[in-house]
């Protein structure tokens, strides 16, 4: 990202710019549709040209999600909660990274962005171990009247949409990511319009991180041109609308994600600061109950 | 008599005592609709005319919704959740009391068979009741929080198919949570919702507590769109289902929906065969096929293919079909003429699609609506009949060859509500459990069901659970 | 062991080597408790009434092997019991007799002579009732001396320590033997399923019995508990059935011990009659083993007659 403009003192050198790409089935596309935006720091200053994702690269996240997602929810508890905090773990590493495009693009000193980046960093090592405790915590042996073992289960949804905070760009995403894959879903993430920098970066972390490739999905642009497409998609399970401000849109949202019925989290005041609590990590799940006889 | 031909072994009508009209029941008083035409509840195996029915316009939505309101703010809401036990536990004991009229109201009303109602039915009813009397006074246990809320007033809809059944899924979690309710029931089969009114008021629950609406779709969708409800509950179709999904968006109005299916039924070439075949018959004839989770697509290991087909059309040989009040009746009446005809219908595709369709000879009665037994072999996953919920006593026979076509046939459906597993090995049964996207899975058993035991689909069979601790969860804000 | 010359084609090698053998019992479909004891329990639900009510009495009394096995048995009580036998109630001519009387047997010869001019058949037990703990050669002496004294049927006990030890081959070589020793009499294999514990071994048992010979398979001696249930009649029930299918051949199925009610015995009727099917609702194929049932049966019977309720005063207590 652009800082102050190179000299030619010695000891300095013109730095190496990245380029912000979607993140798709553990590859980094541009934008099938060729298109991209600027993205502004907080002051109106040109940080980057995002990539500015099409219906048809959430289509493609979608098949990505779909494809990673029986590996992923297959794999067991112990070892997504493995990879959760290896999430953590690269994060760490890459503290001033983020720090620096949390502090830019949110408009914060940097000491305030540095406590973003722990709070997130945080937070996956918190979702991390809920990895196997979850079904613990949630699932139940039930105590049926006749001669039966009956249990019940979590187990993940499957795809899961989710339209990011536009606010939050880096403690906002992860805290609406982390819960959806931690038990097996697989995410088509859309992130903060104006703030999609934290994303694009932690598309990076996932594709350093064991997070096999599909299980999460990151697409920079705008939520409301492509939103639509994953709420009336067919093959998406669960929708998280939390980046939808405007309440006819988020409806609107709504009634298209009824058309299969997906599990929806409706938009709502948050505070990602806050411990996040049991609520979003339970959305995302099923619960599954198996009967057996018990007898000779 | 030179054979074993059991004689008619009726169920006495005395029992019950009809009125010849209902009002609905609102705030603790049967009163007369409004702004509703009445229209006639008949029995389904005779087409005879039990009662007139009022039907619940918007003004009395709206009386039923207000008066739900008060009770919730005024007296159920503040109530002692060891208060709110006894009482559940008073119309548990109520219902137990009653059960044997219960029954047969029931059967008269829906046309299931009484060894059904009375066995199967009512019992878990009053079970239902029970279970959640004990948790009004523990919502601080059930894992939602320490401090767990009622969301207010829940607005209820439920399906003909396990009339009273269904009410006790909706209405004993959602009092134990402390909401209050206003339920309707289905069009067809009002009469027992009627009778439970009557508990209420036994019980001395307090008035707008539990308020029953009667009508058909337009009252139900009146009720869930009522500004003023705050959870709404549905039992029933996905279409309807999805319409709902619809018509609450944007709202704050928690929902919760349990809607179609077309459960596979799994039969490996290792399963103990005389349960297995119970466990078919059990799984798609057990009320008439009128089932969510009925297992109507059977998937059979073609090396066993012909001879669980002959035992199974052996078995369905001796299903006793006719007079639902009869106690050896096994299969009663279609609950109404549109059901038949959507059964006639669906069944009809098959044979077009090319799908070979067989029923035992038996007789059916002259008057009201009966279908017999059916199975159709040779179907594809293609074909309609694999695909579409019949909701009738039609079985659709696929084959598969290892566990993995069995596992991939079964999930590729819309539908995720319920599966069969039949196998004698254990960790074939644990495998096959956690690959089918299932809600329940039953494995060497079929359409067991339990009020501690969470019930729910997944996909477009519905979100949210009934029934366990889960059950509970879904009435309670949190 | 040897293969029995039966006319069973389709099953000749199954029973040519104990290998073979017991590779066909443990292939067996096996049994779930729990559905098979669901399946008896929905069964038990049917409701006989009027006319299928006196069919289904009279039925069941025309099925009744009349037992007493006791070490107390004398003479006298073995002349009364086969009085009651011929004549079950005294005070009603249309009552019909039962099928047998069953007694051990050093008490044939004189059941014998009591029952002689009537159609009722005496059935003996024998192989060292009731544990079946002897040699083969004092079994098959045993079987003789029933036969020799009179005996139409012959009830054996299995070496139950030998089926649970898995040794089948032992287990159907000696029901052939004693098969041969029964000569023309019918034989009537006692499983002792109370001691079988699972319905699987049950199921083998049963196919057992019946490749070895048996014109009956039997649940219970009655020494032991439980003796007769409905599940276990199920499976035995459900194996008669399927040995038909295979073979063409109908074995008949007896329960036996604690069947002491109208009640019981016409849910046992109703099983046999959904199970096996009507084929099966007859003296030759299906039979109760009791004593105190018999009475029951007549009682009722009187009911449904009369319209009220008699006492146990009017009605003969042998």
């Amino acid at each position: 990202m652009p800082t102050k403009a190179a000299s030619d003192k010695p000891g300095t050198r013109l730095e190496v710019r990245k380029t912000y790409k979607l993140y798709i089935g553990g590859a980094f596309p541009r934008s099938e549709s060729g298109r991209s935006y600027v993205v502004n720091n907080a002051k109106g200053k040109f940080l980057a040209n995002a990539s500015q994702a099409s219906r048809k690269d959430a289509r493609d996240a979608v098949v990505a999600a779909r494809k990673a997602f029986g590996g992923w929810s297959g794999r067991t508890a112990y070892n997504r909660g493995q990879v959760l905090y290896r999430i953590a773990e690269v994060m760490e590493g890459r503290h001033e990274q983020f720090s620096s495009e949390v502090a830019l693009s949110e408009g914060l000193s940097i000491s305030k962005a540095r406590a973003v980046v722990d709070a997130s960093i945080d937070r996956w090592v918190w979702y991390a171990g809920w990895a196997d405790k979850l079904a613990q915590v949630v699932g139940s042996s039930n105590p049926v009247a006749g001669p039966y073992f009956d249990f019940s289960l979590p187990e993940a949804t499957g795809v899961v949409a989710v339209l990011a905070p536009q606010d939050s760009s880096l403690l906002g995403l992860t805290s609406v990511i982390a819960p959806a894959i931690v038990s097996g879903n697989t995410v088509v993430a859309v992130s903060s319009y104006e703030r999609p920098l934290p994303a694009v970066t932690l598309g990076e972390v996932m594709a350093t991180s064991d997070v096999p490739g599909g299980v999460v999905n990151i697409l920079t642009g705008s939520a409301s041109e492509v939103g639509p497409w994953l709420a009336s998609h067919l093959d998406v399970n669960a929708i998280d609308l939390c980046g939808i401000e405007d309440p006819d849109e988020a409806r609107d949202l709504e009634a298209a994600s009824a058309e299969n019925l997906k599990r929806v989290r409706r938009p709502a005041e948050e505070d990602w600061t806050e411990s996040p609590g049991l609520s979003r990590l339970t959305q995302y799940l099923e619960l599954k109950t198996v009967w057996h006889p018990i007898g000779l | 008599m030179s054979r074993f031909e059991y004689a008619p072994a009726p169920e006495s009508r005395a029992i019950v005592d009809i009125k010849s009209s209902y009002g609905l029941f609102v705030n603790g008083q049967f009163v007369e609709a409004t702004d509703g035409k009445p229209f006639k509840t008949v029995s389904p195996s005779s087409e005879e005319v039990l009662a007139e029915i009022s039907e619940a316009g918007p003004a009395d939505v709206d009386k039923a919704v207000k008066a739900a309101r008060k009770a919730f703010e005024k007296v159920w809401g503040p109530m002692s959740g060891r208060d709110r036990a006894k009482y559940l536990f008073r119309i548990a004991r109520l219902i137990q009391e009653r059960s044997r009229e219960l029954a047969v109201l029931e059967s008269l009303d829906n046309g299931k068979p009484i060894r059904e109602s009375r066995d199967v039915d009512i019992p878990l009813v009053a079970a239902h009741f029970f279970y959640y009397a004990g948790w009004a006074d523990k919502l601080e246990y059930a894992g939602v929080g320490e401090d767990p809320q009622p969301w207010g007033v829940a607005g209820q809809v439920i399906p003909w198919n396990f009339p009273m059944l269904m009410l006790a899924w909706k209405i004993a979690p959602a009092l134990a949570a402390g909401n209050t309710v206003i339920l309707k029931p289905a069009e067809t089969t009002p009469l027992t919702a009627l009778a439970f009114a009557e508990i209420c008021q036994q019980a001395d629950l307090p008035p707008g507590v539990v308020n029953i609406v009667t009508g058909a779709g337009r009252t139900g969708q009146t009720l869930v769109e009522h500004p003023d409800v705050d959870k709404v509950a549905f039992t029933g179709s996905t279409e309807v289902g999805r319409a709902i999904a619809k018509s609450v968006a944007g709202s704050d109005k928690a929902v919760t929906l349990e809607l179609g299916g077309k459960a596979a039924n799994i039969v490996f070439e290792d399963a103990p065969i005389d349960q297995t075949i119970e466990g078919i018959v059990n799984g798609i004839f057990f009320n008439q096929g009128h089932v969510c989770c009925a297992g109507s697509r059977l998937l059979v290991q073609e090396s066993v293919y012909d001879e669980v087909l002959a035992r199974l059309k052996r078995r369905m040989g001796t299903l006793r079909v006719g007079d639902p009040l009869d106690k050896n009746t096994d299969i009663g009446a279609i609950n109404s003429a549109a059901q038949l005809a959507r059964i006639r219908e669906l069944s009809q595709i098959g044979e077009d699609e090319g799908a070979e369709r067989w029923s035992p000879e038996c007789e059916l009665p002259a008057e009201g609506y009966w279908f017999p037994p059916t199975v159709f072999t040779g179907v594809s996953q293609a074909h309609r009949i694999a695909r579409e919920e019949i909701f009738g006593p039609v079985l659709s026979v696929l084959t598969f060859r290892t566990p993995a076509e069995a596992v991939e046939k079964a999930n590729n459906t819309p539908f995720g509500l319920s599966a069969g597993i039949w196998t004698d090995k254990g960790s074939r049964i644990l495998w096959m459990a956690n690959q089918l996207r299932a809600g329940v899975v039953w494995a060497n058993t079929f359409n067991r069901f339990d009020p501690t035991s969470p019930f729910g689909g997944y996909k477009e069979s519905g979100y949210g659970r009934e029934g366990g601790r889960h059950g509970l969860e879904a009435y309670l804000a949190h | 062991m040897t293969t029995l010359d039966s006319g069973v084609d389709s099953l000749a090698d199954v029973t040519s080597s104990e290998d073979r053998l017991r590779r066909f019992l443990l292939g067996l479909p096996g049994v779930d408790q729990v559905g098979a004891e669901a399946r008896a329990a929905t069964l038990s639900t049917r409701s006989i009434k009027t006319t299928a009510k006196a069919y289904a009495l009279d039925l069941a009394i025309r099925m009744i092997d009349l037992t007493t096995l006791e070490g107390q048995d004398t003479p006298g009580k073995v002349r009364a019991l086969c009085a009651k036998a011929m004549r079950p109630d005294p005070a009603d001519s249309t009552a019909p007799q039962v099928a047998a009387v069953c007694v051990y047997p050093d008490l044939v010869a004189t059941a014998k002579h009591e029952l002689r001019g009537s159609d009722v058949k005496v059935a003996s037990v024998a192989t060292a009732f009731p544990s079946g703990r002897s040699s083969l050669a004092v079994k098959v002496q045993d079987t003789k001396d029933a036969v020799a004294a009179g005996a139409d049927q012959v009830d054996m006990v299995i070496d139950r320590g030998a089926f649970l030890s898995g040794r089948y081959g032992l287990v159907f070589d000696e029901i052939a033997a004693i098969r041969e020793a029964a000569g023309d009499a019918h034989l009537k294999v006692i499983l002792e399923t109370g001691e079988l514990v699972t319905y699987d071994n049950v199921r083998r048992a049963s196919w057992l019995a019946m490749l070895a010979g048996a014109d009956f398979i039997k649940t219970s001696t009655g020494k032991v508990s439980p003796a007769a249930t409905l599940p276990v009649t199920l499976v035995m029930l459900e194996a008669v059935r399927d040995y038909h299918e295979s073979t063409g051949l109908h074995i008949g199925v007896k329960p036996a011990g604690g069947i002491r009610t109208a009640k019981d015995a016409i849910k046992y009727l109703v099983m046999v009659n959904e199970t096996a099917g009507p084929d099966w609702l007859d003296p030759e194929l299906f039979r109760f083993g009791a004593s105190s049932l018999l009475n029951d049966l007549l009682m009722q019977r009187t009911k449904l007659a009369t319209g009220h309720y008699p006492g146990p005063d009017y009605f003969t207590l042998d």
